[in-house]
């Protein structure tokens, strides 16, 4: 090698860590040698995202920007899970430990492991990239079990674990964070209280009467609100938390507690460094610290007195950084940035900007509200700039004003447009007139200029295109209608993306217009819709899909095409990751005789099944069952399909209730058992798991349910719709409570009916509850509001009637093939040898 | 190279695909709705999903374990680094003959 590179390292591996890497690589890819150390024994994520894995929208794996490949492609040495402890800057190297596995990788005093090497990396620039810790305030009893912080992807599973051990959690702190996790909580079934110390909720972002309202909202929601309320002591009874003591002497029981209450800087490894620090880590304007040869970025640094707990910030002075180093722009200076956010809470719209209240005389205020439906805004307008927003409840213009916010832009005469649009439609502020610079996507730090990029180079005409080109709209999504303005100004229109719409990739029509079209034209095969609506070409992608609508679209007069069913449905049966085969026979309500015990055995022994095996839906598995055996078992079997493997009704499971049990107050069983009878077979747009119990214990786990009964005092049945315990866990939303087995059925299949029509295909229940939100469903469903209820009884009844047991076809095989194992064919059979 | 008469069209359900053990190569044979044949190796190259399971058109194959996809013509499949291997097949007088 000739001249080595200037060697740079950078520690902290987080979102400022990164993004400094990224804008250094995007201006001088070759310029460094880059290492980078990361405490977090992981590649980057998106720490903003936390929020929605705590609260189970997305899984944890989603939510990673840079991935470990991500290092090694870009030529980048990490030492993930390794944390930095001093600079020495007479040798210039960076000295780090690696940390244990389950030391929280922000504590103070992290472990290191005992007798884990000393790692040393010499270096020509540093970047610290350290971030923040949450604060804690000083109170007794904190860490140990059921204490919890809030900050990184370790953070949000243990939190999550613990809280399938607890009914109450605490969070203490009412800010941004703090409301994020509590919601997030709430996911996990505990009862929520978030304790403020401040008379109001968010009191950085919002004014005392829109924290008023905003509690109100968080209220409705089932989490509980208690301001100017001071923890001094978390109190433990036999090692479990039981109670929090207050400073004016109240309490509080709770089971978990986790403190959200603000953050400091991580600023140790400067001060061991002999780096000034103040608050944070102090840099001047080209991010520079008090050594010439090292910098600092990100919530670790505090420039001209202030400290940023927000990405916006850490953007621009990544790219103000990254422009000094490379010597792109040496003069490059940062000034500060403009705060601005949005709540990112499932129910909740709120964004503020700025300051909350006047400040100067001749500050205009400008608010609005409107009580009824939580809605409030106001506009602090300072010489026709906007010096501060709030908007709650009702945030559709809050992306133009946060533009206008930024960029100082002088605002139209009429301030209503501000808040509620222009009476005409027209847009109060032109993207055009933004400057390419201006940040669009404030989460990832993706300017106007890029993303113009995208729409007229990249050619991205959809929202979704130009998010996967720049990133744009993947953060909190705020700023989505933006970039669709950006689109219809740059390229004409917007191209919705069809995989976002359609209700299958292979016919462009969305579901309600796709069902229009299938009824108008009368198609009632597979074939059929692809030959009129899908320009003639076959997706294999799209049968499954159009024949799970067709059917429920022409109960009896489908035509089933078998080629559009997915293996498990051609032959009944669930395929294993062997290629082999399950059985699953119906047991109504999980009760089952001595008889068909007998005869289950009887066959797993004649067949040589290799597992018989409870399933978690109260029957028998059995595993490993080759093809051509199923119609063989099924016959000696004599006891119906169990559905196992279609999406749609699955079974109903059911606890032991009145028969038995000295608690039960309903009985669990026989409704169950009418609830399995009556609703076999059903076709859903996803599958559908029930369950019935005999009183709130809970035993069948009824709450956590596609659909659930509950028994209650007072001979009451309680309907649960989308619950969950799979892969998400959500409790059910109450729909009603009724008084017989017969109301149940009733109102269970009147809510499947409108599920199968309007459920999008492989949307379970969970999502398609709270996508329609469980009011409005209450409102059709229970207090008929569209009038359509005995339409959905006698389109669920079409449905019922349809049943027939798939099982039967072993009697009679649908087609010759259906359940043969491969053919031999062999030499023999050669019929011409042309060598 | 070497021909394989395999028998009636007609064991083959129209739109799917059915296994042939070939001297003991597990070969999938497709016919699709328009009448086009397809030949690939059974065993997906992912986790040996049986291809011959999954749901075809349109010239693929979508494997029934985890969703990859194959293009029945060229073996090409939709992750990187993943292939099958495809065989000439046609009809001839009612009768399905491989070509191997
Ligand atoms: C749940 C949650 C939701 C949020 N939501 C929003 C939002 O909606 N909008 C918004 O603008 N902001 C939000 N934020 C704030 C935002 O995430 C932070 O501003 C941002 O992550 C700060 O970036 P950073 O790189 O400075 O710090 P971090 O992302 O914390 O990265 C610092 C990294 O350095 C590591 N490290 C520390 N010390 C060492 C050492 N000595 N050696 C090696 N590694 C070390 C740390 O472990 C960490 O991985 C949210 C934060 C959280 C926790
Ligand atoms: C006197 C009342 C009760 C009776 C008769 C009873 C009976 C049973 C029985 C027989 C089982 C099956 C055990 C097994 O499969 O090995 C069971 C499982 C279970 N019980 Fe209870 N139980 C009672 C009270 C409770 C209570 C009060 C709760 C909850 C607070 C509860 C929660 C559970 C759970 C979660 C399961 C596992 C369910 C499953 O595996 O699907 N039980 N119960
Ligand atoms: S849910 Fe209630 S009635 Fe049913 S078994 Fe459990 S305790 Fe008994
Ligand atoms: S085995 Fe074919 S996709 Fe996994």
């Amino acid at each position: 090698m000739n001249n080595p590179k200037p060697k740079l390292v950078v520690i902290g591996n987080g979102m400022a860590g990164a993004r400094v890497v990224e804008e250094i690589l995007k201006r001088a890819r070759g310029q460094f040698d880059i290492v980078m150390f990361g405490a977090e024994p992981y590649g980057n994520y998106n720490r903003i995202l936390l929020s929605n894995v705590l609260n189970g929208s997305q899984q944890a794996a989603d939510i990673f920007m840079n991935p470990l490949a991500w290092y090694s492609e870009n030529g980048i040495k990490l030492h993930a899970g390794v944390k930095a402890t001093r600079i020495d800057r007479e040798r210039k190297v960076v000295i780090g430990t690696p940390l244990k596995k389950e030391a929280p990788a922000y504590a103070v005093d992290a472990a290191a492991m005992p007798e884990a090497a000393v790692i040393e990396e010499t270096y020509d620039h540093v970047i610290i990239a350290t971030g923040s810790r949450p604060f804690v305030p000083p109170m007794e009893g904190f860490g140990g079990a059921g204490t919890f912080l809030f900050r990184t992807i370790d953070d949000c599973d243990q939190i999550a674990e613990y809280a399938k051990t607890c009914k109450k959690a605490a969070v203490i702190g009412g800010g941004l964070l703090g409301l994020e996790a509590a919601r997030g909580l709430m996911t996990h079934g505990v009862e929520v209280t978030v304790l403020e110390a401040a008379p109001q909720l968010m009191i950085a972002q919002l004014d005392a009467e829109a924290g008023q309202m905003l509690r109100g909202t968080i209220e409705g929601m089932g989490i509980a609100v208690m301001c100017e309320k001071i923890t001094t002591k978390i109190v433990r009874v036999d090692g479990r938390i039981a109670r929090l003591d207050f400073k004016d002497g109240s309490t509080l029981a709770t089971d978990m507690v986790v403190i959200s209450a603000g953050i400091r800087p991580i600023a140790e490894i400067a001060g061991a460094s002999g780096l000034s620090v103040n608050k944070g880590i102090v840099c001047d304007d080209q991010m520079r610290t008090s050594d010439r040869h090292i910098f600092a970025v990100g919530e670790c640094v505090e420039h001209r007195g202030r400290i940023y707990g927000l990405v916006d910030p850490i953007w621009e002075q990544a790219n103000v950084l990254a422009d000094v180093l490379t010597g792109l722009n040496p003069k490059a200076e940062y000034l500060g940035s403009k705060l601005g956010t949005k709540l990112k809470v499932m129910g909740v719209e709120l964004a503020s900007m700025g300051e909350t209240k006047p400040s100067l005389p001749d500050d205009e205020v400008v608010i609005y509200r409107e009580p009824s439906r939580g809605v409030y805004k106001k506009l602090i307008v300072r010489e026709n700039k906007i010096a501060g927003a709030i908007l709650l409840g009702e945030i559709d213009t809050a992306g133009v004003l946060m533009q206008m916010f930024m960029a100082d832009t002088v605002v139209s005469a009429r301030r209503a447009d501000l808040l509620f649009g222009t009476a005409t439609g027209a847009p109060v502020l032109s993207v055009f007139d933004l400057p390419d610079h201006a940040q669009i996507c404030n989460c990832n730090g993706v300017s106007k200029g890029a993303i113009k990029e995208a729409i007229q180079i990249g050619k991205c005409h959809s929202v979704s295109k130009v998010g996967g080109c720049t990133k744009a709209g993947l953060g909190c999504g705020s700023c989505k209608s933006l970039v669709a303005q950006l689109i219809e100004a740059y390229a004409g229109e917007v191209t919705e993306d069809p995989s976002e719409h359609y209700y299958v990739p292979g016919v462009p029509l969305e579901k309600s217009q796709l069902v229009a079209e299938i009824k108008r034209l009368g198609l009632k095969s597979v074939s059929a819709v692809f030959r009129e609506l899908g320009g003639g070409k076959e997706d294999p992608g799209s049968k499954v899909g159009l024949a799970s609508l067709l059917k429920t679209l022409w109960p009896g007069e489908y035509e089933d095409e078998r080629d559009a069913r997915f293996i498990n449905d051609r032959v009944h049966a669930n395929i294993q990751k062997d290629g082999t085969f399950s059985v699953v026979p119906r047991i109504y309500g999980g009760v089952t005789t001595p008889d068909e015990l007998r005869r289950i055995a009887d066959v797993a022994v004649k067949y040589n099944v290799p597992m018989v095996k409870f399933t978690g839906g109260q029957r028998l598995d059995l595993l490993g069952v080759k093809k051509d055996d199923l119609p063989k078992m099924w016959k000696d079997l004599g006891i119906p399909s169990g559905h196992a493997y279609t999406k749609g009704f699955r079974t109903c499971k059911s606890c032991v209730g009145t028969d038995f049990c000295r608690y039960g107050v309903g009985d669990s069983i026989a409704l169950a058992q009418k609830i399995e009878r009556r609703f076999q077979g059903v076709e859903s747009p996803h599958k559908m798991k029930l369950a019935t119990a005999g009183c709130p214990r809970n035993c069948s786990e009824a709450y956590v349910k596609d659909l659930g009964a509950v028994a209650i005092e007072g001979g009451l049945w309680e309907i649960y719709i989308g619950g969950a315990a799979g892969g998400s866990v959500r409790k059910g939303d109450l729909l009603c409570t009724v008084k017989t087995h017969d109301e149940v059925l009733t109102l269970m299949g009147r809510f499947m009916q409108y599920y199968r029509e309007h459920g999008k295909y492989l949307e379970r229940t969970y999502h398609f509850v709270e996508r329609f939100g469980i009011e409005t469903l209450r409102k059709i469903i229970v207090e008929d509001s569209e009038g359509i209820a005995t339409r959905l009884d006698a389109g669920i009844q079409q449905a019922v009637d349809a049943y027939k047991d798939p099982w039967k076809e072993a009697e009679l095989p649908a087609y010759p093939a259906q359940f043969s194992a491969p053919e031999l064919a062999h030499a023999l059979a050669v019929a011409e040898n042309n060598g | 190279m070497s021909t394989i008469n395999l028998g009636s069209i007609e064991k083959i359900p129209i739109g799917q695909g059915i296994c042939f053990n070939v001297d003991g190569a597990e070969i999938a044979v497709f016919r699709q709705r328009d009448g086009k044949l397809f030949a690939t190796q059974n065993r997906c190259p992912h986790k040996q999903g049986p291809l011959s399971e999954g749901v075809a058109g349109g010239g693929k194959v979508i494997c029934p374990l985890h969703a990859h996809k194959f293009d029945l013509a060229t073996g090409a499949g939709s992750e990187p680094h993943e292939c099958v291997k495809t065989y000439a097949v046609c009809e001839q007088d009612g009768s399905i003959h491989l070509s191997l």
